[in-house]
């Protein structure tokens, strides 16, 4: 995809985020790419809530609310839809964030990729509940303060490691998933190519920082965004045709502190635990070598 | 046989095959469901129709009944005609999906096999499950037999279709003691069945490319009051649209259930019994020997639970002085449902209110003999003249007198 055939025409107006919000951003390329005969589905997020409170409605696609556990479920009732309609040429999408993707919403999302219904999953993955106050979710990583991951007395941030959503999708063996950054524009509108124009369920995945909830300056979000992927604490890869390619492969990691030290949620953590999210990303980086052979 | 050669015939069939015929002759788009007994045989007969082109519809393979409702509220949203089906810990397992229908105004038809509640687990039939779903804003509908099963499915799609109601219908009917019970059913023929319910025309309510509009929103505090007292108003308007459609139903195809209520002896009767379901075939036959020794008993079939028949019951608790109400569930710490609903519609009465008696009876699935019924009538006459009755008590329990 090339950004002079990116089309001129917005599908979300005026939507009610916060500043630097990368969820608006990543909803407002997807339609970009996908275009006017897109219908779209988005469950409980705040993509929802900033776009869908009668009587304001921000999309300029024919487009619901769907129940928080079942995105993925509604989206196979709408591509069945389109087979019983014979529509042609048209793009069942879903957009939701992690909670409604990788917690309350990973059955129905598993059930469809298994259907291998011609849908397309995006998951924007600001790695905690958000619009209920920044609660902790699956895909919230080591270390981070959420509000129900609190510091405070026993408590230091979250414990456990992020979800790897990737994984999950790459072991349903779906025809097309990938990884993508909000920052690395050209690459995540080319994936969003690939998906549309997946003939089955596609899937990305898509870091889409958040300046309310991780606690960066609101103009910094593209800057978190690229810092993520140069400290290696995010990756972007794409799976098709049964093998998984990565598109970028620092040759030398940033420190993490650089990406760490310029959120909020992770201020509390001390010199050992930073040292220790440095051996996790390394250990994940050679399994992910391993595995996939780059 | 496709369907278009599908003529009217009869069959030895169960209720759960009848349902699927029934299901079959409205020619629903898409159906998503996932098994549950005892109501697996109904979308097992409805895959067979699909996989042998014998009916032309998408069925998706849910991965739980949460998603059946979701994907058959998808496809209904782009305007399709849809099904699905479910029982006891499914339908609960669904909830929360059936209020997003109801509150979303997709007219959806499912049916729902009826059987208890765990725990104690137990895959027998009463009524707990769509009790439970009460307030989900769904229009609900309880079957005597095979017949009323196959012909109430084809009512509920005029019913949930009309522009005036744009409400979803649960068809109920008693696990095993229906849906697993043989008996001889008329199938109607396609073409007076699409001459009864044309295509589905979904009006603004649909996801449409050339006009967009977001559906299942979100509404805030000065609104959501204006989009519930338009669900009220549909529950109303329901109630003219089932009385319709039981008149057309019989107009084409000669058989009338009654609308939201049966009454069965009921013209000069001063005891009876009120009740959902299959119980109802039972109690006829002990009405007809009670009649016999010449007492003045009759039933009333309670056929909608959703719109309640409010005014059909105040109108009986004029004309009668006992009336016994048989519930197969029970609401702990108070009545059975139906008889706490009957018992409000019955107060407009005044003074002459007739005595009223709650038999909680058939749980779990636990058979309700003649013998039951007769003791139940003749409760019902001894409170009428003075004698003291426990005003909610369980029939047949174990430990006491019966």
């Amino acid at each position: 995809m090339k950004v002079k055939d990116l089309s001129d025409s917005e599908l979300l107006y005026g939507h009610k985020a916060c500043p630097g919000c990368a969820a608006g951003t990543v909803a407002r390329l997807i339609l970009k790419v996908t275009g006017e005969r897109t219908f779209l589905a988005y469950p409980a997020s705040c993509l929802s809530t900033v776009t869908s409170i009668y009587p304001q409605m921000a999309f300029s696609v024919p487009s619901f609310t769907a129940p928080f556990p079942a995105t993925g479920a509604v989206l196979s009732g709408m591509a069945a839809a389109v087979k019983a309609k014979k529509l042609q040429d048209v793009t069942v999408l879903g957009i939701a964030g992690d909670g409604g993707t990788a917690d309350i919403g990973l059955q129905a999302l598993s059930g469809v990729v298994e259907r291998g219904d011609r849908i397309f999953y995006v998951c924007y993955d600001n790695e905690a509940y958000m619009n209920t106050g920044v609660q902790r979710s699956s895909l919230t990583p080591f270390g981070a303060a959420t509000t129900t991951s609190p510091v405070a007395g026993s408590s230091a941030g979250k414990r456990g490691v992020k979800k790897n959503l990737f994984e999950i999708l790459v072991a349903h063996r779906i025809p097309y998933c990938a990884t993508a950054s909000i920052a690395h524009t050209a690459d995540f509108l080319n994936k969003v190519e690939k998906a549309k124009n997946t003939d089955g369920p596609s899937f990305i995945h898509v870091l889409a920082p958040c300046p309310t909830g991780w606690g960066f300056p609101s103009d910094q979000t593209m800057a978190v965004g690229r810092l993520a992927v140069e400290t290696g604490l995010w990756f972007l890869a794409e799976y098709e045709q049964g093998r998984v390619k990565m598109n970028s492969v620092p040759r030398n990691f940033r420190p993490v502190e650089e990406y760490l030290g310029l959120q909020k949620r992770f201020r509390h953590l001390g010199p050992a635990e930073r040292k220790l999210i440095e051996g996790q990303r390394d250990r994940e980086w050679a399994d992910m070598r391993e595995k996939w052979g780059f | 046989m496709s369907n278009d050669t599908l003529t009217a015939r009869r069959a030895f069939m169960s209720a759960n095959d009848a349902v699927s015929y029934g299901v079959r002759l409205c020619r629903p788009e898409v159906i998503a469901a996932y098994p549950i007994t005892p109501q697996t045989s109904v979308v097992e007969k409805l895959s067979e129709f699909i996989a042998g082109g014998e009916m032309d519809c998408q069925f998706i393979n849910v991965e739980s009944e949460h998603s059946a409702m979701a994907a058959v509220m998808g496809a209904a949203m782009m305007g399709c005609r849809t099904f699905t089906a479910s029982s006891s810990q499914g339908l609960l397992y669904m909830c929360e999906m059936l209020h997003y229908v109801s509150g979303s105004r997709f007219p959806i038809v499912m049916m729902n096999a009826n059987r208890t509640v765990a725990a104690p687990w137990n895959i027998f039939g009463d009524h707990r499950d769509s009790l439970a779903m009460r307030d989900a804003g769904w229009l609900q509908v309880y079957v005597e037999n095979g017949q009323e099963a196959l012909d109430a499915v084809i009512q509920a799609y005029k019913v949930a279709e009309d522009p005036a109601v744009r409400t979803p219908v649960m068809v109920c009917l008693d696990g095993f003691v229906l849906t697993h019970t043989y008996e001889v059913v008329s199938i109607p023929g396609q073409r007076e069945v699409d001459a009864f319910l044309p295509p589905f025309v979904p009006g603004e309510n649909v996801l449409d490319l050339a006009n967009p509009r977001s559906l299942c929103i979100s509404v805030a505090p000065e609104w959501q009051t204006e989009f519930r007292h338009q669900q009220q108003e549909a529950m109303a308007a329901a109630r003219r649209a089932i009385a319709g459609a039981d008149g057309d139903f019989a107009g084409v195809f000669g058989r009338r259930w009654g609308g939201m209520v049966e009454e069965y002896r009921c013209e000069d009767a001063e005891y009876v019994l009120m009740g959902l379901g299959s119980v109802m075939g039972t109690t006829r036959l002990v009405v007809d020997k009670l009649r016999e020794e010449g007492l003045k008993v009759g039933l009333v079939k309670v056929r909608y639970f959703r719109p309640f028949p409010n005014e059909e019951i105040a109108a009986l608790g004029r004309r009668v002085k006992g009336i016994g109400v048989i519930d197969r569930d029970v609401s702990f710490g108070n009545a059975g449902a139906l008889y706490t609903e009957a018992k409000a519609a019955l107060y407009s009465a005044g003074d002459a209110s007739p005595h009223t008696v709650n038999f909680i009876a058939g749980l779990s699935g636990r058979d309700i003999t003649k013998e039951h019924l007769e003791t139940m009538y003749r409760k019902v006459i001894a409170l009428t003249e003075g004698k003291a009755e426990r005003e909610i008590q369980f029939a047949g329990l174990r430990w006491e007198e019966w």
